[in-house]
């Protein structure tokens, strides 16, 4: 209660207008920035999911041609991951780490305002190359070369938006580093840290150390198109498969940076809503810390079919089956917290069990990814297309959706509509199945990704899905709904919002003030 | 709760299955056995892992909705207050482990027999261009170009006004075979001519890139006669999903009577070439190679793609100077999608294709290219 008495000390508050939103340093507002931006490109990168979803419905071209499609797969990728579920992560971090810790703001806070700034531009940038001669990058998201080379005039500045996106990502990880490690509270140890600030330091280290090597990538492919460099030309002497090791040496920690911090808001959700603490604490951050190693030795299980040399394929196996280990840890401590706890069920827990359910299945279907024998049998067809989605989808997402019903009637002061929140969650997680699960069984039968038609003996699993991706798609209107609805109004939340909610945020107002924490707590 | 929610959408499948007695489609949910030793190996260990999966999972999400519905607020429950558990930490770390070994044992046996592809019988080279396959049989010399068949081009288009349905092996079928005996071990050498591909049938539970600079190495042996298909497992630009693979596994007789026809055919080709053609014989060839070969990119039409394939009507090569096309044509044009065709063309065809794009579409050019004057040109 002492912040809200200190609220009255301080005089100025935000910038009136719109330039509120372009000038601000605050942490809060720059976090809301973050969240609307990345729940608008969810809008954008979801419309191109039906476009191709459309395509799919039934066998034959029906709407779009072949290399609009590719275009839609690679920009969909792109957006999802850097639009939508980064950003979201940035939003979630730079409104609730400063409060978790202690501290009145990020350490940083005109970078800050720059790492959002950037954004909007990168992919204004990037949405743009659509319209251009050639059309935009059509060669999946992951860029191989020699076929990213073909890309039309759309080329150069795809590159120069990853660039800002690069850039706009390390600025922000530098900045969540620095607060943790500057700016927590007095008697806050490492290991008194929730844990969602844990998994996001740890994603912080991943994100400085991988996003530079994707911006090399993408730089020498941009001087093996207009500069006669050979990095990737197998013809001047360079090698095609080296940019497939070295964005996999990016790309595979990426994939833990889009689901660390989940794995950090379910395990603040689960032990509120069983009212018991998060079993395991130390092991979870021990857990965390081994998947971050291990997920840079692990790259290759990408690109088994390559070629690679026996010894390596065998290294990359094992390497990637030892993930199980401390992923496993990770789902065994959620299922002893909630293990006689005395749980409810409000949709922010709703949203973590389902993740538990739903990201464990995706665990599974990669355990099975990682066997090299059987991946031969799976790589590059939907099977692998229904295990990333079961891991980002109501894996990385779920637990953003679920953060943000933790945290909304933190952030508004306003609680949401608890039956709107339910119908969000059992359409959601209805439809995310009859969307991905059937991905299962085509990619099994045979039916490679990144097709714009298949043949006929995959089309009602296909039409199945189609009707899911609708369904999924139109589900998050409610979301929209139902945060426009909760900042309007709504019934007062209280400081502590829910019953079994610990740590430092709770001790605030509801809303917090624009200045949190200007004196500064002290935890025992 | 989560098992109520699966329910709808088996729901929704059993009500489809019934309603689609008239589909083509065959439901099918699993990998295929296939139809060789290590086909079989794999799917068996495809198997295990999904039952370890499954097993794993029964425990996990019993243990949690068991929790789920006796440890709610609701039903009276106190929480306890345990939080640490060094024997139940220490036991999940160490018994997952072993179960990976258990896994990773066959695993790395079954990788280091498929990564064999010593004391082979056969050698086949497969090249991958965009969007055709390219095979040749190292022994034999015998070498064919293999694509998509016209049936599923035409009914694949937008608009073509064809169904889908009615088109046997829609996308999975190809204009020339590939043609191997069985109980024989086949290497396939792949590469690239261009992008990146990768072949796969997954009867054979074999798939690799073909990449150019590259020259990657796998090896079947497949039990039984019949016809495989598969498809490019590798995006390669805009017809990725129309370069199928077709192999047709015969007894050896039979192989090596299809060898001699091959040989025989080429011959027979090679000596055409030195004939003086017709016009008329040239356009309708021109007409059908080009729309195997040229098509892809620079349309039916001829008038391409915009900004990414050249539209051919009225350009300044194919109204231009012969020797200039004809070059383009069997050289290609360096850092473009534009390849050289002069590998994969007979002079025949070649000769076809430039007579044909210099007087189909308007260009009315008169131009009549003889396969004589191409064999000079290379
Ligand atoms: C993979 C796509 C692709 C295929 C298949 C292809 N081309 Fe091309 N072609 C191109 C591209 C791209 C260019 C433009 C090259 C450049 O930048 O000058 C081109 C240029 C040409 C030109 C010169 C056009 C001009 O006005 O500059 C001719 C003639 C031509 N191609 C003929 C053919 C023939 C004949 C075939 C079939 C044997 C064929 N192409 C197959 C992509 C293709
Ligand atoms: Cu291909």
């Amino acid at each position: 209660m002492n912040a809200a008495a200190t609220e009255a000390d301080h005089h100025h508050g935000p910038a009136p207008g719109l330039m509120r939103w372009v000038t601000t340093t605050n942490h809060k507002d720059i976090g809301t920035l973050y969240l609307w931006f990345s729940f608008i490109m969810f809008f954008i990168g979801g419309l191109m999911a039906l476009i191709i979803r459309s395509e799919l419905f039934q066998p034959g071209l029906t709407i779009v041609d072949p290399h609009f499609f590719n275009q839609m797969t690679t920009m969909h990728a792109l957006i999802m991951i850097f639009g939508v579920v980064m950003p979201a992560f940035v939003g979630l971090a730079n409104w609730m780490l400063p409060i978790m810790v202690g501290a009145p703001d990020m350490a940083l806070p005109r970078m800050n305002n720059w790492s959002f700034w950037i954004l909007p531009f990168g992919f204004g940038i990037m949405l743009s190359t659509l319209f251009m001669d050639g059309g935009g990058p059509a060669a999946g998201w992951t860029l191989y070369p020699p076929l990213s080379l073909q890309t039309g005039d759309a080329f150069p500045y795809l590159i120069f938006s990853i660039h800002m996106l690069g850039v706009s990502s390390i600025m922000g990880a530098i900045n969540i580093v620095a607060t943790i490690m500057n700016l927590r509270a007095p008697g806050m140890t490492f290991m008194k840290m929730p844990l969602f600030v844990w998994t996001w330091f740890i994603t912080a280290y991943l994100l400085i150390a991988v996003m530079p090597v994707l911006a090399g990538a993408v730089t020498m492919l941009l001087t093996d198109k207009f500069f006669g460099t050979s990095f990737f030309n197998a013809a001047g002497g360079g090698d095609p498969v080296m940019f497939q090791h070295i964005f996999w040496f990016f790309g595979h920690p990426e994939v833990y940076i889009l689901i660390l911090p989940s794995f950090g808001l379910v395990s603040e959700i689960i032990p509120t809503f069983s009212r018991k603490r998060l079993f395991g604490y130390s092991s979870m951050v021990y857990a965390t810390a081994s998947i971050a190693f291990l997920s840079f030795i692990v790259w290759a299980h990408h690109m088994f079919t390559v070629g690679m040399p026996l010894t390596g394929e065998l290294f990359f196996m094992f390497t990637t089956m030892l993930i199980a280990v401390p992923t496993g840890v990770k789902v065994f401590n959620w299922v002893s917290t909630m293990w006689r706890g005395a749980m409810t069920f409000e949709t922010p827990m709703l949203f973590a069990l389902g993740f538990v359910v739903m990201f464990t299945i995706g665990g599974f279907s990669g355990l099975m990814l990682a066997m090299t024998p059987i991946d031969f049998q799976y790589h590059d067809t939907y099977f692998v297309v229904a295990h990333f989605h079961y891991v980002l989808v109501p894996g990385a997402i779920f637990g953003i959706i679920a953060g943000v019903y933790y945290w909304l009637p933190k952030w508004t002061g306003n609680m949401y509509n608890e039956t709107l929140g339910k119908w969000h969650f059992w359409t959601s997680t209805v439809f995310v199945n009859i969307l991905f699960f059937p991905m299962h069984f085509v990619g099994l039968a045979g039916m490679p990704r990144r097709i714009p038609d298949y043949a006929v003996q995959f089309a009602d699993f296909n039409a199945i899905a189609t009707i899911g991706a609708f369904g999924f798609g139109f589900s998050q209107i409610l979301l929209l709904v139902l945060v426009i609805k909760c900042i309007r109004g709504g019934d007062k939340a209280t400081d502590q919002v829910w019953e079994g909610a610990q740590g430092l945020e709770w001790t605030l107002s509801s809303p917090p003030p624009y200045h949190s924490f200007s004196v500064q707590p002290v935890i025992k | 709760m989560k098992n109520i929610q699966r329910v709808p959408g088996a729901l929704l499948g059993a009500i489809l299955l019934v309603l689609s007695g008239s589909a083509l489609a065959d439901w099918q949910l699993n990998l295929t056995e296939g139809v060789t030793e290590i086909s079989r190996e794999v799917y068996d260990m495809h198997m295990m892992v999904l039952w370890i999966c499954v097993v794993i999972g029964v425990l996990v999400f019993g243990a949690m909705f068991y929790s789920i519905l006796k440890h709610r607020k609701s039903q009276g429950a106190v929480p306890a207050t345990f939080h640490e558990s060094m024997v139940a930490e220490v036991g999940w770390t160490v018994v997952p482990f072993v179960i990976l070994i258990v896994m990773a044992l066959p695993a790395a046996k079954a990788l280091i027999k498929m990564e064999d592809s010593s004391n082979s019988d056969i050698t086949i080279k497969v090249t991958g261009h965009q969007w055709k396959w390219e095979y040749e049989y190292v022994d034999s010399g015998v070498h064919f170009f293999s694509s998509l068949d016209t049936a599923s081009r035409e009914a694949g288009v937008k608009n073509s006004g064809v169904d889908v349905n009615s088109v046997e092996n829609y996308l999975l079928d190809v204009d020339n075979r590939i043609i191997v005996p069985v109980g024989k071990k086949i290497r396939f050498l792949l590469t690239s001519n261009d992008v990146i591909h990768a072949w796969w049938v997954p009867a054979f539970a074999i798939k690799k890139d073909a990449i150019p600079g590259y020259i990657n190495e796998m090896w079947t042996n497949i039990d039984e006669e019949g016809v495989y298909r598969g498809q490019c497992a590798e995006l390669c630009g805009k017809d990725h999903g129309y370069m199928p693979i077709v192999v047709e596994a015969v007894s050896e007789e039979r192989y090596n009577e299809w060898v001699g026809e091959q040989i025989a055919a080429a011959e027979a080709e090679a000596n055409s070439a030195d004939k003086k053609w017709a016009m008329d014989d040239l356009m309708a060839r021109g007409e059908s190679v080009y729309a195997t070969a040229c098509a892809a990119c620079h349309q039916a039409n001829g008038q391409g793609i915009p900004g990414v394939f050249p539209g051919l009507v009225d350009s300044p090569i194919a109204l231009g100077d012969v020797k200039a096309h004809i070059d383009i044509v069997l050289n290609g044009k360096a850092g473009t999608a534009m390849q050289a065709f002069g590998a994969q063309l007979s002079d025949v065809d070649a000769a076809a294709i430039v007579t044909y794009e210099r007087n189909a579409w308007g260009n009315d050019t008169g131009d009549v290219v003889q396969p004589s004057e191409i064999k000079e040109l290379r």
